[in-house]
């Protein structure tokens, strides 16, 4: 039996409290499993090493990406593939709920209990494995910084924090987004794939390589270049060919909580539309 | 002469054809994959002066046939062979009067034909015509070097679709050593696009790689055949590039063989 805590149900205390439980739990059933953990966790290595390892080769034949460097290119490709393995690991219940709750009409259960679907979802698993992919993306950013010469200072190391913390806020909200739109389609849609995945994609690269539209959409449909690209010119020193100022690289990371209201807002009006397809 | 496969490959082409919303949600997700791809390789070509192992054109036909193709390539198993040896039904294909190698085989051959027909065909004709139409003609797939490369080209799709079977059938006979097998599935994702040259076209890799890059398999899943389409492998060499698929191909043939026969001693049938 859980031990039971005594205290008023649903203060931040006891969501935090609970969430805790949660995630030490699923963590404690991945590692029975360590032989199968430790392989899935590799091989999101191996894929992730791959795909730097693709960039490099494009570096050796070009030379260089316009005005950028590999160590600059390699720090956006290290900032963005440390945020989205951490939003991916914490997320994973909104991953997979069109999946695993909508279809089979498991969320019934979910809208039963005493608590948030929200907080349910976010507690449903932590995906260790995810470790893989974040230590590599974590070995890049560090040789980036490592090569690159930058003029640090206090301003600037908040700035990296406030950017990795808003990049996993950022893609989290995208978890959020796909799991609602499961409200009508039932299924997930493959398409959400190409904000996800193709967001760190295309995060990878600066933003000014796109064309207009393109970048138009991943700043202000889908802020995904305001917790990468806008800040890095920032930290980098650069001065961006499209002309953003220095005070707006600062503050551009904001839109990731702005984007993540807005899917805690579009959660809620799913759920209002939510008809169950359990019997 | 062929027995009961073609009856087999049919029937599982059949079935797989049913899976027409996921096709066409796979195939704007590749439209927009094979968007990005293209804006950072123009990129890069706008960034050097140098002349390059292949122009941009011939990257283009790399990268549309690359997201049209995609299916093809030997990066996932078919889950119900898998759940046959995890669940024990393994058994039961060991019973029936056919080699199990074959039977299989001919599964895998529609399991890898059936999504790649369902979406080769409308990326094919969206981006080598509706591209230009709609005005971003610079980004459209150009058609064949010429009809000779185009026929060519059919050629070794054939060969690719060949040796990605066969590849698919080591990772399904893999299985059979349960966790490991599993293990060394969840590496293809990685290995498989960059070896095969999706991530990026083999010839730009270094050259000091090239040698490596030659000899080995997965080049004849997408770098040749993508190759043959855009006249970077001439019409006059294509020969020993068509010969090298099927080589390989009986090598990996011969292995799954021996793999097989060897996890047949090893297998344990789970479930009562």
């Amino acid at each position: 039996m859980p031990r039971l805590r005594k205290g008023r149900r649903g203060t931040v205390a006891d969501s935090l409290w609970l969430y805790g439980r949660l995630v030490s739990q699923s963590i404690r059933a991945q590692l029975q499993y360590r032989l199968s953990f430790t392989l899935t966790a590799f091989g999101g290595f191996v894929t992730s090493v791959v795909e730097a390892v693709g960039i490099w080769a494009l570096f050796e034949r070009f030379g260089s990406l316009g005005q950028w460097t590999l160590p600059q290119v390699a720090f956006l490709y290290g900032l963005v593939n440390c945020a989205f393995p951490i939003s991916e690991a914490l997320a994973r219940g909104f991953d997979v709920f069109g999946k695993e709750f909508v279809k089979t009409g498991n969320f019934d259960r979910l809208l039963l209990r005493p608590r948030s679907t929200v907080l349910q979802l976010a507690g449903h698993e932590f995906q260790l494995q995810r470790i893989g992919r974040l230590s590599q993306g974590l070995a890049v950013l560090a040789w980036a910084i490592w090569v690159l010469d930058i003029d640090w200072n206090i301003g600037k190391v908040l700035l990296l924090l406030f950017t990795l913390i808003s990049g996993v806020v950022f893609f989290y909200a995208l978890f959020i987004f796909q799991a609602t739109i499961s409200f009508w389609t039932t299924e997930s849609l493959e398409m959400m794939n190409t904000l996800t995945y193709g967001g760190v994609e295309t995060a990878q690269y600066p933003l000014a390589i796109y064309r207009g539209w393109f970048r138009g959409f991943f700043t202000y449909v889908v802020p995904l270049g305001c917790i990468s690209y806008f800040p890095s010119l920032a930290i980098l020193g650069i001065v961006d060919p499209l002309g953003s100022s220095l005070i707006f690289q600062v503050c551009a990371p904001l839109a990731g909580y702005g984007f993540f209201a807005v899917a805690l807002l579009g959660w809620s009006l799913g759920i209002r539309h939510y008809t169950s397809t359990g019997s | 002469m062929l027995g009961p496969y073609p009856a087999i490959i049919a029937v599982r082409f059949k079935m797989l054809l049913q899976y027409r919303a996921a096709a066409w949600a796979g195939f704007s997700t590749q439209l927009f994959w094979g968007f990005i791809k293209v804006m950072v390789f123009a990129a890069f070509f706008a960034s050097s002066s140098l002349a390059q192992p292949m122009t941009f054109a011939q990257v283009l036909v790399y990268i549309w046939l690359g997201q049209a193709l995609l299916a093809l390539l030997p990066w996932n198993v078919d889950q119900e062979i898998a759940e046959q040896i995890r669940g024990g039904g393994v058994a039961y294909e060991l019973l029936r009067p056919l080699d199990l190698y074959s039977y299989w085989f001919a599964r895998t051959l529609a399991f890898r034909a059936a999504p790649t027909a369902l979406r080769m065909l409308p990326m094919v004709v969206f981006t080598l015509l509706v591209l230009p139409l709609i005005g971003l003609e610079e980004w459209a797939l150009p058609p064949p070097e010429s009809l000779a490369s185009g026929a060519w080209f059919l050629v070794s799709v054939l060969g690719m679709l060949a040796l990605s079977t066969a590849f698919t059938m080591i990772m399904h006979i893999c299985l059979m050593w349960t966790i490991s097998g599993e293990g060394i599935n969840r590496m293809m994702p990685g290995i498989v696009p960059v070896f095969s040259g999706l991530i990026i076209p083999l010839p730009l890799f270094p050259d000091w790689l090239q040698p490596i890059l030659y000899w080995q398999p997965f080049r004849g899943m997408a770098d040749v055949p993508f190759r043959i389409y855009s006249g970077h492998i001439p019409v006059t060499e294509v020969l020993p590039e068509i010969l090298n698929q099927w080589l390989w191909f009986g090598v990996l043939v011969g292995f799954g063989y021996w793999l097989l026969n060897r996890a047949r001693r090893i297998l344990v049938i789970q479930g009562g």
